[in-house]
């Protein structure tokens, strides 16, 4: 199949069940919840090595937030709802509750509930201060600039981790251009997040390597200096630079509707010779995203 | 349907009339309505004596009438609602656990005393001991909402723990003492002895008061949960100024008599003011 063409490989990208949450974060102004969300996403690019994925979801007007301030909207993901929990008590504690005049609220509801707020709280040491609003218990930690509000639980589901597209280009500036354009498709597609430096990544991986202590190695099969060594490879001869952008979302059709605008975008942009995903042969993940399967919708 | 009761008869003595409520009346008959007992006095009486009964309630009943002299309506219920188009007596909604209650005019003592869910909201006046403890009970309102768009007589959230307490007008004196926790609003003048022995819990006004001297000052500051309870009260389509909910409050900590671990917020906008 080629669209504008570029040909799309007849593949699948292998996605895994993670669980997700949403964090809303407000503050004074959109410098500092720009901060806040920089802090709080970051180091979070792979559960390989990070323990979690995340990434800003949207920014969020006045009108849009809990408390009527400047906001945005962060996914975060992990293997299970456990996980989650700890990661949020780590990265709301550390870098939310650390940057000035913010404040941290759930955003959805979920199948389960992982207690955040009513961890964070003994950092008031005796002087925090619990309030109760419809039905939700919110913590009021003192802190120097004022308080640190902070909801007692957040709300978990299950969802989706490891959609993605490799763009295969000519060079590194047809490539990375494609990478750009369908990245700036796919911002602000409700229910994912692009994990990645910017929504790319370029060290895309294998599962396994020759070295025993190592989980995953780098796809020596889409490395363009490797095609000529590599056991296999997947890289065609025209082709001098791939690209991938990975998705992680709150449900397999937030995923899939990322994935749709990326290929769409991708295709067609100047030295992009094909669009393909990543995936093990299907042994390891629980969804197998077509890639035909959604142009063809 | 909605249940319709009109009082029919001036009332002279109290009518104890805890049965008037959505979870007691739900699927009875007009007939079976009208012979269920009450207490008028040191009488037992039945509804269909002093009530116009038409309908049946499937969790809404609207009374009509001057309800000054009719006691306890609405107690202890879970659930449903009840629209009263005139006054209500004492001991309205006192120990509901959920539902809502609307007055169209005012109220009496006692309105939501002890109640644990639920919300009552009040169009006038309403008496003393809002959403306050019995005497002799520990626990004044355990949660929910009661919303009063007039004033409130005295000890306001006495003994509360949990909950919120919203007075659009002015509140008496002792508004808040003895609190566990929970949230009094008040957008009126308070009366003296804000917070005496208060443990826990918030007090917010939106105009100067005079404190005991058990409160201390602590600072000017914008509190951020402050923001969430304004917010949604102008949702519930209460008017609520842009400056209260954008501008600072200054913090006064207190009773010092008890664990010193309350608070009184005073509605400032600028630090000097």
């Amino acid at each position: 199949m080629e669209i504008h063409n570029t040909e799309i490989v007849d593949t699948f990208a292998e996605a895994f069940k993670m669980w997700g949450a949403r964090v809303i974060v407000t503050a004074h102004s959109p410098k500092w919840v720009r901060a806040a969300a920089q802090a709080m996403t970051g180091f979070a690019t792979s559960v390989i090595g990070c323990k979690c994925e995340a990434g800003v979801e949207r920014e969020l007007t006045p009108a849009e937030t809990p408390d009527g301030r400047p906001g945005v909207s962060i996914l975060l993901f992990a293997m299970d709802a456990e996980g989650i929990g700890k990661r949020l008590v780590e990265r709301i504690g550390q870098s939310v509750m650390t940057c000035p005049t913010t404040a941290c609220f759930n955003g959805q509801e979920g199948e389960k509930s992982v207690v955040v707020g009513g961890q964070l709280r003994y950092f008031g040491d005796g002087y925090q201060i619990s309030k109760r609003l419809d039905g939700r218990r919110f913590w009021r930690i003192p802190v120097m600039d004022g308080e640190f509000l902070v909801d007692h639980q957040f709300e978990v589901c299950p969802a989706v981790g490891g959609g993605n597209l490799l763009i295969l280009g000519t060079d590194l500036p047809s490539a990375l251009n494609a990478a750009e354009k369908a990245v700036e498709a796919i911002d602000g597609i409700p229910g994912v997040i692009l994990p990645f430096p910017d929504g790319v990544v370029r060290s895309g991986s294998k599962p396994g390597s020759k070295y025993k202590s190592l989980f995953a190695s780098t796809n020596d099969a889409y490395c363009p200096t490797l095609r000529g060594i590599a056991p296999e490879t997947n890289v065609p001869a025209e082709a001098g630079c791939v690209l991938e952008i990975v998705i992680d979302g709150l449900n397999l059709e937030a995923v899939e509707n990322a994935m749709r605008q990326g290929i769409k975008t991708a295709a067609g942009c100047d030295g992009v010779i094909r669009i393909s995903a990543g995936n093990y042969g299907g042994g390891l993940g629980q969804f197998m995203i077509g890639l035909h399967d959604l142009v063809r919708e | 349907m909605v249940l319709d009761l009109k009082l029919r008869t001036q009332l002279d003595i109290p009518l104890e009339a805890g049965i008037i409520s959505p979870d007691r009346l739900a699927g009875l008959t007009e007939s079976e309505i009208a012979r269920v007992p009450l207490i008028h006095g040191n009488r037992k009486k039945s509804l269909g004596d002093f009530f116009d009964i038409s309908g049946t309630c499937d969790g809404e009943i609207r009374l009509v009438g001057d309800f000054t002299k009719v006691k306890s309506v609405g107690s202890g219920m879970t659930g449903g609602r009840i629209i009263i188009e005139g006054n209500s007596g004492m001991h309205l909604g006192c120990a509901m656990s959920g539902g809502e209650i609307a007055v169209e005019g005012d109220a009496g003592d006692w309105t939501g005393a002890e109640m644990s869910g639920g919300r009552i909201v009040i169009k006038g006046n309403a008496g003393h001991m809002v959403g306050g403890a019995y005497r002799g009970g520990h626990m004044g309102l355990q949660g929910g909402e009661i919303i009063v768009h007039g004033n409130t007589g005295n000890e306001a959230g006495n003994s509360m723990r949990n909950g919120l307490i919203v007075i659009m007008g002015n509140s008496g004196d002792f508004t808040g003492a003895n609190m566990f926790s929970g949230t009094i609003i008040v957008f009126g003048e308070l009366g003296i002895r804000t917070g005496a022995s208060m443990k826990r819990g918030s007090i917010i006004s939106m105009r100067h008061a005079d404190l005991l001297p058990t409160f201390t000052y602590s600072c000017f500051y914008h509190p951020s949960f402050l923001r969430l309870y304004l917010r949604r009260l102008r949702d519930m389509g209460i008017s609520i100024d842009d400056a209260q909910i954008e501008g600072g409050y200054h913090r006064w900590c207190g009773d010092s008599m008890e664990l010193n671990r309350g608070e009184v917020l005073l509605f400032s906008g600028s630090p000097g003011s």
